[in-house]
């Protein structure tokens, strides 16, 4: 069931965007999960994700990141309310310059998700409404979760 | 009780006996100042200022099974109302200046209860980015209380300590942290 679920979004993608789109589509704890990198990762598809009368994944419900030293990650989890069934994709960005589409035009639930992993690792969504800071003050400096980051309280004034 | 207070009453004329019994039963002496603190130890009202799961055990301190309000510790939700706030949780950088604000908009006199590790050292998130390390860097506190979070018999304890300072301190004794 979900191995033919993860065949048909690969291919849904892959004539989408072209062949060599999805860098790995496996089973995650026998849930469909996808890799591709920021650059494959449109509007286009994720429309087609929520609308498509196979996959109609409604209903996304966490968006986390990851800094790997080498890479940053996004995560993405998709559900289907009305077919009840699971999909994550993990879009890939460089660390240097980390951009991603933001998915706030199409999922409204994403606006605060993208706004606290903008806030807290510095990843820039783009055709988001309102990316700014929504969890430390606004004249912060810096994003603490990423891994070089440099806590020093005496600065900040807490220590 | 000795009556030294009134020197060479007993040598008096009008002196009559029954009244040194009447004196002995009803009347004893003391310093305003010793008065007031005795009347301050026996009513607490503090601002709960619960922050984190601290707040979860100052809750249960004043729910039945412990009861604050034998103590005369009532909970208010105005800093105006308060004399004593207890600091219940972790202070981040966002909520140090609340916290500054509504100390100062306590009526005097005003005490501090640092409870549980987060507010007395920062605790657990002592190398976080966004937590305070201790309350005391913005307001002066005057019993910590230890754990993480602290057991209500454990905050009975610190208001315990802080009515034997506000004792000391009405004789006039000086009285160090702790």
């Amino acid at each position: 069931m979900s191995q033919e679920l993860l065949d048909l979004i690969a291919e849904k993608i892959n004539t989408l965007q072209g062949a060599d789109t999805i860098e790995e589509a496996k089973l995650n704890f026998h849930k469909p999960m996808i890799i591709l990198a920021s650059q494959n990762w449109d509007l286009n598809t994720v429309n087609v994700l929520r609308t498509d009368e196979f996959l109609q994944f409604d209903f996304l419900s966490c968006v986390s990141a990851i800094d790997y030293e080498e890479h940053m990650e996004v995560i993405y989890n998709f559900y289907s309310t009305t077919l009840d069934h699971y999909l994550y994709v993990k879009v890939k960005t460089p660390r240097g310059n980390p951009v991603i589409i933001s998915l706030e035009p199409v999922y409204k639930a994403a606006d605060y998700m993208e706004r606290e992993i903008y806030d807290l690792m510095g990843i820039d969504f783009t055709g988001h409404w309102n990316l700014k800071r929504i969890l430390l003050p606004d004249e912060w400096e810096g994003h603490p979760l990423r891994k070089d980051y440099v806590t020093d309280k005496k600065a900040l004034g807490l220590d | 009780m000795e009556l030294k207070g009134i020197k060479g009453f007993d040598q008096s004329e009008e002196y009559d006996r029954r009244l040194l019994e009447d004196v002995k039963k009803s009347v004893f002496f003391t310093k305003v100042d010793q008065l007031k603190a005795w009347s301050r130890t026996r009513s607490f009202w503090p601002l709960s200022f619960g922050l984190a799961c601290c707040a979860i055990e100052m809750m249960g301190t004043g729910g039945s099974r412990y009861d604050f309000d034998r103590f005369g510790v009532i909970f208010r939700a105005s800093p105006r109302h308060a004399d004593v706030m207890i600091v219940a949780g972790t202070v981040t950088a966002k909520m140090s200046p609340v916290l500054r604000t509504l100390y100062d908009q306590m009526p005097e006199p005003k005490w501090v209860i640092a409870m549980g590790s987060c507010a007395t050292c920062g605790g657990p998130y002592k190398e976080a980015y966004s937590v305070l390390n201790g309350v005391d860097k913005i307001v002066p506190v005057d019993v910590y209380v230890s754990g993480c979070p602290p057991t209500p018999p454990a905050l009975l304890d610190g208001v315990e300590k802080l009515r034997q300072k506000i004792r000391l301190e009405a004789k006039g004794e000086r009285v160090l942290k702790g």
